[in-house]
Order: structure tokens, then sequence, then C-alpha cells
């Protein structure tokens, strides 16, 4: 088999022998590259269909775009950055760090793996040919728009002429199985391939988060895939699940994609809990205050983001039973949230913080996923959500704990792990102005959509009419969105600038202490020439100081 | 020279840092000149209110945990962050590893704090949403469609569209409006932020809204649930009256359309062409239901669902073509020549 070896020998070889390398390849390392070019091309995607929605509401009855483009825009914008940007990332860097920091030399199931990556891929190009032969109402070349969460009974043929919605379907259906491959991998991987010596409470939290997040994974997706394939029927096999006209229900719809829906959202929020939490305690030099509760955290986190979906339906008219549940159990989740917010701001307590990038993105993290996660008790008072519900306050809410959130974590992450995969460092001028731009960027594109909100604003209006005082704040966000637009082309230069003439990184560029940095960067595609043992849950910090190692506190 | 380089690094980040936090001051002064009370902040109606006060209450909570953590966070950054050109110092600081009784107590604290949110809110959704309408309150029919909003007043016997005409409620003695919300299509919201929150019209499945105005006057609302093409251009008026001009105003639209030989012309190309499938003129053989009911038309303020002032320019526009105001619209285009379109305007103002 032709796996080209990372380092030098692959960069002699033709180029043609090295995409053959990348294309068969069943390393986790280089699967996990793949999974984050993939995200950060889709991330451009998704980026430049926001510029637009933005552009589109810097006036008042602004005729910049029209009403079908606009809504197949919010739809792929959405669709994009949760299921082929997010999602991807974190399944690159789950697939890239967790053997290297369980210390093992692949995943359980490499091929798996490969099948896994290969799938999302496929199922983003699936939901992206619909701009060239999708058709609609609107004639060939129309994008779904029926919005990411695509409710019944909007997708019926009947209000969804055409097959642009199938696109949605199968892309992220397709997606979603490649999704459940990666899960099960990383469960088997992380319960079965631990060094000698790690036992399940010594992993790292990025690799602890990453079980649950698994976990969730398995329980949450195939309800969205069994409602996919029941949408199709309803739309090819004159099945009539969502068909409110014969008897079918459209909050059935609802309820099976919010069981789905809301955990993802901690789907896409633990990788990034983990991701901060290896983060900030290296640039503290400090070990992670209260690993246990941390950890414990994290389960209760998944267990309880299985019961709070309908709080995505409190206008629906459920019950009021169901209600007051799924608003108690909203409010509960916020209690292992605060935790971890506590922990890792008691970790930078007596630390010694070095403000680097990837520290730089740990605390924006931290100071807006608590903004985020405090609209969110907002919005879980039930009848203040019967008001701010899907208005503008709603959209600075989740884009507050999805980019402000995991976002900016996984780009954290990346400034963090970038010297591991490459063997060079990124600019450090070039991330802190990508950093500050994000985060200026970033506030007043989304603070602003708060009082949008409240000023009466709804979501996934192409336009609006002048006088509603609503003008000001969205050319604030317009502008924002720019800064941002500037901020990741910055990342995108530092990408290119670093891989080709940036400093060299050594095996542990930032003096850390779980397994990953005991090798070279990049690392041997088996990773270590010797699996390690390990004795503690910073298994470099008893190398480094053998007077006062970790295991004898643990 | 590492601590040279380090040095610089920090100058560098320092000197960065002051123009975004400058930058922002700057784009956030003229907030002080477009400040404008935000509609949830100013309600008219009791229920509104309440979510108002409740409103508060959260904001409040969280604010002081916002203000608590994030100061947190600020000092600790500020505080613990390496000095400045202070020489690279091997030595590590030292490690905790968590505190039982802190961790305790910082699990206890939120979760009282979340145990009292929950008994407020399950207090007031009870108090809010589970009164039933008694006998002699008035009830109306609203019906969602793409893109139009239907009201039926069951008691009266006539169907209006698009605005919802209210007699006022006085605060003392309550006499809230009942809403049946329904949909003919696909899921809508009605949702006019300073009388109520908003409630979902889902098809095959009715939902109730109390709605309520203690003092007279327009208040707009819109559609919050995303139901296709035109969902920006769903509006909705309510206009509250007095209860003495609400009388007045129900007898009005309960007789049955005027007949002015006049626009005969008119009338006729309304009763021949397909206007008449989906629009209905009571008293006359118009009686389609997929489009608004145009009895009285005049006697509404616009027309498209809020989306134009209705008068003759906009009405003759309107019939021209439906596109240039709302693209996507149900209405078709009926290619009418100018002199069609001209009669068709005169007999339609006549529906007064």
């Amino acid at each position: 088999m032709a796996i080209a070896e990372t380092g030098q020998s692959s960069a002699a070889s033709p180029l043609v022998t090295q995409l053959h390398g990348w294309v068969t390849t069943v390393d986790h390392k280089r699967i996990g590259i793949l999974y984050i070019l993939m995200s950060l091309f889709f991330l451009v995607v998704g980026g430049v269909e926001a510029l637009l929605i933005r552009l589109q509401l810097w006036v008042p009855n602004n005729t910049l775009i029209g009403p079908d483009t606009f809504n197949q825009l919010f739809t792929m914008h959405g669709t994009t950055m949760i299921f082929f940007v997010v999602m991807p990332m974190l399944s690159g860097f789950a697939n890239y760090l967790v053997p290297l920091m369980i210390g093992c030399r692949d995943v359980a199931f490499p091929r798996l793996n490969a099948l896994g990556f290969w799938l999302a891929l496929f199922g983003g190009c699936i939901l992206y040919t619909s701009y060239f032969t999708g058709d609609a109402l609107y004639g060939l070349g129309s994008a779904p728009d029926v919005g990411w969460f695509a409710y019944a009974p909007l997708t019926s043929p009947a209000y969804a002429r055409g097959g642009s919605v199938d696109y949605w379907i199968l892309g992220t259906l397709v997606s979603g199985v490649g999704t459940l491959t990666f899960a099960v991998n990383l469960i088997a991987t992380i319960l079965t391939m631990r060094a000698p010596g790690m036992k399940l409470n010594q992993v790292p939290l990025f690799v602890w988060m990453m079980l649950v997040d698994a976990g969730l994974i398995i329980v949450a997706f195939p309800p969205l895939t069994a409602a996919q394939i029941m949408l199709l029927l309803d739309r090819y096999a004159g099945a009539h699940f969502f068909d409110t006209q014969a008897g079918g229900s459209a909050i059935l719809w609802q309820h099976l994609f919010w069981f789905f829906g809301h955990p993802e959202v901690y789907i896409m929020a633990l990788p990034a809990f983990g991701i901060i939490s290896e983060i900030v305690p290296v640039f503290s030099r400090k070990v992670i205050f209260g690993y246990a509760s941390m950890a414990a955290a994290t389960a209760a986190i998944g267990f309880i983001s299985l019961g709070v979906w309908a709080h995505h339906m409190f206008t629906v008219g459920l019950d009021d039973r169901l209600d007051a549940f799924f608003s108690a159990a909203s409010f509960l989740i916020a209690v292992p949230t605060g935790i971890k917010i506590f922990n890792w701001t008691a970790t930078l307590y007596g630390g010694r913080l070095q403000l680097r990038t990837p520290m730089l993105f740990a605390l924006g993290f931290l100071g807006m996923f608590l903004i985020g996660g405090l609209t969110g008790i907002m919005l879980a008072t039930v009848p203040v959500d019967w008001q701010v519900s899907d208005s503008y306050f709603l959209v600075a809410h989740f884009h507050y704990v999805l980019f402000g959130g995991s976002l900016f974590a996984l780009m954290g992450g990346c400034y963090y792990w970038f010297p591991k995969a490459t063997g060079k460092m990124l600019s450090e001028t070039l991330g802190a102005w990508h950093f500050w731009l994000l985060f200026v960027g970033f506030n007043l594109l989304f603070g602003p959509m708060h009082i949008a909100g409240i000023m009466g604003m709804p979501r996934r209006v192409y336009t609006y009419e002048a006088g509603q005082g609503w003008d000001f704040w969205n050319q604030l966000s317009t502008i924002g969105a720019f800064i941002m637009g500037i901020g990741f082309l910055i990342f995108f230069i530092n990408l290119v600038l670093s891989l080709r003439s940036g400093q060299k990184a050594g095996d542990d560029p930032w003096d850390a202490w779980t397994l990953e940095w005991a090798t070279s960067s990049p690392p041997a595609s088996y990773n270590f020439e010797q699996i390690p043992t390990v004795r503690s849950r910073r298994p470099l910090w008893d190398l480094k100081h053998p007077e006062d190692p970790d295991w004898k506190y643990e | 020279m590492r601590s040279l380089r380090k040095g610089r690094f920090r100058q560098a980040y320092w000197g960065m840092m002051r123009w975004p936090l400058a930058l922002a001051l700057v784009a956030l002064s003229p907030l002080v000149l477009v400040a404008q009370t935000p509609e949830m902040f100013d309600p008219a109606s009791p229920d509104a209110i309440e979510i108002r006060e409740l409103f508060y209450l959260v904001l409040a909570i969280t604010t002081l945990i916002f203000v608590l953590v994030g100061g947190a966070l600020a000092y600790f950054i500020y505080r613990f962050r390496d000095p400045p050109g202070a020489p690279r110092d091997d030595s590590e600081p030292p490690q905790i590893y968590g505190s039982q009784p802190i961790e305790i107590a910082w699990t206890l604290a939120p979760t009282l704090i979340v145990l009292v949110l929950s008994l407020v809110v399950i207090r007031s959704v009870i108090a809010m949403r589970s009164e039933p309408p008694t006998e002699g309150t008035l009830r109306v029919r609203a019906v969602g469609h793409q893109w139009w909003w239907e009201f039926e007043y069951p008691e009266f016997g006539f169907t209006t569209a698009n605005e919802l005409v209210i007699p006022t409620s006085d605060a003392d003695a309550p006499t809230p409006v009942y809403l049946q919300l329904e949909s003919a299509d696909v899921i809508h919201s009605f949702w006019v932020p300073k009388l109520a929150g908003k409630t979902d019209l889902v098809p095959a499945k009715t939902n109730r809204m109390r709605l309520e105005a203690n003092a007279a006057g327009i208040y707009e609302g819109r559609c919050a649930e995303y139901c296709g093409t035109q969902h920006a251009k769903m509006l909705i008026r309510v206009t509250a009256v007095s209860p003495a001009e609400f009388e007045k105003w129900v007898a009005d639209q309960q007789r049955s359309a005027a007949v002015a030989a006049s626009v005969d012309a008119g009338r006729q190309i309304f009763m021949d062409q397909a206007c008449a499938n989906c629009h209905t003129i009571r008293g006359e053989p118009a009686i389609g239901k997929f489009g608004p009911d145009l009895t009285h038309l005049m006697s509404r303020h616009t027309i498209a669902s809020g989306v134009l002032e209705n008068n003759r320019t906009n009405l003759a526009d309107w019939l021209t073509d439906p596109d240039q105001a709302k693209p996507g619209s149900r209405m078709p285009n009926m290619r009418l020549s100018p002199t069609e379109v001209k009669q068709l305007v005169d007999y339609l103002m006549t529906l007064e």
C-alpha cells in the first residue's frame, strides 16, 4: 500500500503519488487533517453566504438579493456551518489528537475512519450540487430554501416543489452516517486502546469530553436519520408522516428534529470544552482545577442535554406541563455548564498566564460562551421565550454559543496544535491580529442582534420596512461581519505563510503535559517509537518534574 | 535573547489591544442618538407587561452573574498574566488540583438560583396560558396563509384580513380577546410584541392565545416562523379601538358589499376573471376562500398583508404586477390591460 510517510520523504515524491497517498490514507492524522481542510473550505463558503446575508440587510427594503436567493442563503449558511464546518472540524481534531493523547498508534477501525471522512465530504458535495442541478419553483440551480431545521410541512412536495429539498435531506443524511461511524470508532478507540497504565479517569479532558460527545452522537443522530428517511418516504412513496392534510403531524418532525438538534448543540460544544480544558492549563502553567468535577459535569451535560429538546418548541402550544419540564431541564443544564466555567476561571487563579494566540482564543471563548450561556437562561424562561424566540435575539444567542463558543475554541485549537501537525509555528503577530479582528467583529456583529431582536425583528426575513429602528443595529452587524471577514483572511494568510516559512516548532513548543507532545512534530505514521507508560493525568509533567510528580496527588 | 523577543511581543500586543477598544467605544457612541424603547420593553397589555417584568428579573440575575464571573475572569487575566519583561523563569506556579468545599459551593449556588427561576416560570406559564375563554368573551379565529392573515369573527359572522380590530380592555375589568390560531398551509407564528409573546399557527392543530390592549392604537406585528418565500412580508396590524367604536366597526363589517352601478365594468371583470375564485365579496357571486375577503376592502389601511398603503395607486400597481411589491406572492399576475386595471380599481374602491 502506498501510504506515503509524512515529512521529508513525501516532499520529494511526485505530486500524484502524494495526492494518491492522501486519498487512500487510513492514517488517523492524515484523515484528521483532511477533515480540517474540508471544514476550512466550507467555512469560506458559509462565511461568504453570511456576508451576502448581511449585505442584503444593510438598509430596509433592500433589493440587492431577492427573497428566493436570500432564503436559500440562510438555509445553506446554517446547514453548512453546522454539518460541514463545525462537525468536520471537531471530527478532525478528535481524529488527529485522541490516538496521540491516549498513546496508541491509530484508531480502532482505520478503514471505517476513512469511510467516515469521505461520507462527510460526499454529503457536503451533495448539498452544494443543488446550486447546479437542484430544481425548484424558481427553475434549475435552486438550493434548498426551507431553513436548516426544515420544518414540515414546508418540506412537503406541495410547498417545496422540485428536488432542491432532497439535496438537503440526502446531503445531511449521508454526512450524518459518516458522523455515526466516527463516533463508534472513537468510543472503541478510547475504551480499548489507551496506553498501558492510563486509567479511564486519567485520560486528558479533551479525550474524556470526546468520549461523552461520541456517546451523544450515537443517541442523537439516528432520530435525525430516521426523520429524514420518513421525509423522503413522504415525498416520494406517498407516506404521510408529516403530511398534515392526510392526518400526519407537523409537530412530529419538530420532536424528531430537535431530539437530534439540541444534543447536537452540545455535540458541537463539548469538543470545544475539551480544547479549552487543554489550552487553559498549559498557558496558565497550572493543572486543571477540579478534574473530577469537570469530568462529572461533562457526563451530566451529556445526560441532561437529551432531555431539553422541546425548549425549541415553547411557542408551538405544547402542554403546560411539558413546557414546565423542558424549562426546568434547560435551567438545570446551566449548573454543570457553570461548573465548567468556574473551573476554567479558577485554573487561571494563581497561574502565570502566557497570552499567546491559543490562550487569547481560549479566553475569548470564556467571555463569549458566558454571554451565550446567560442569554440561554433568558430563553429557558418560557414566557420570555414567547417574546424573543425566533427573533434576532435568538440568532444572537446561538451565535454566541456556536461561534463565540465552539468556533473560537476550534480556532484556538488550530493555533495550539498546528505546530504538532506541521512542525511549524503559526505567526504570533498575525495570530493576534486574527484574534482581535475576530473578537471585535464578532461582538459588533452579534451584540446588536440582541437589540434588534427585542425591538421585534424576526429571524429569516429577507428585508424589513423602514421606520422600525432596526437599520442602525443591522448596519453595525454588517460592519462587524466584514471585520470578521478580514480576520479570517489574515488567518488563511497566516496558515499559508507559516506552513511555508514558519519558525520550527520542535516536539513540545508550549512546554505542555499531554502525550501528543512526547512525539515528533509532525509525528511519524506509527505515532510513537515506543508506546509510553502512563501513571497520571499529566504524563509529561511527571517526566519534567520527577521530584514532584502528579501521581503522588491523584 | 528570548526575553527580548517576549518583551517586544508584549508591547505589540498591548499596542494592538488599545485601538480595537477605542474603535468599539467610537462604534458604540451613537447609541445615545438612536435609542428607542424596544417594543418588548414598552408593552400595552397585562400579559406583555408580565413578560417584561419576568425579563427584567432574569436580566438582573444574569447581569449579576455576568459581572461576578466576567469580573473574576478579567481580574485574573490582569492579575496573573505573565508580567511584561520579566525574566524567563522555568519554575512553575503552585499546582492547585481542586477544592471540594469550593466546588460544592459553586454547584449548590446555581442549583438554588435555577430552582427559584423554575418555580417563577411555572407560576407565570400557568397564569398566562391555561385560562379558557369564558362565555360571552370575544373570539377571533386567526388563520395563517402563505403570506397573509385571515381573521374570522364567528359570533358576528364576517371575515376580514391582515388587520385585526379589537376593543380596548380596561385594566380593572379586563375583556381579553381570545384568538383561535390555525393554519391553512405551513407553520406561521402570530407575534405582536407590544401585546403578547408569539404563538405558532400549526396546520391540523388549534392553538389559543389571549390578546388584550389597554390603550387604543395600532400595534404592529409580523409572522415569526419562517413560512416560505414571502415570510418577511407577512405583517400584522392590530387596531385597538374603544368598545363603542368597535361595535360600530362590527356593524359596518356585517353589512354585505356595496353595489354601485357606476362601477359595473370593474365588477364584471372581477366576477369573470379568476378574481372571484380566490376572493369573497359577501352578497356577490364571489365566494373564493384562497385569498383575503374583500367585502370591506376599503375599511383596511393596507393591502398585501401590511406591505402597501391601501390607495388607488398601490391597488393599481398590485393588480398590474403583484411580484413588484411581493415577489413570489400567491396573487397571480392576471395580465390585465391598463383600462381593465383602472375599472377594477374603481370597483374595489367602492368596497367600503
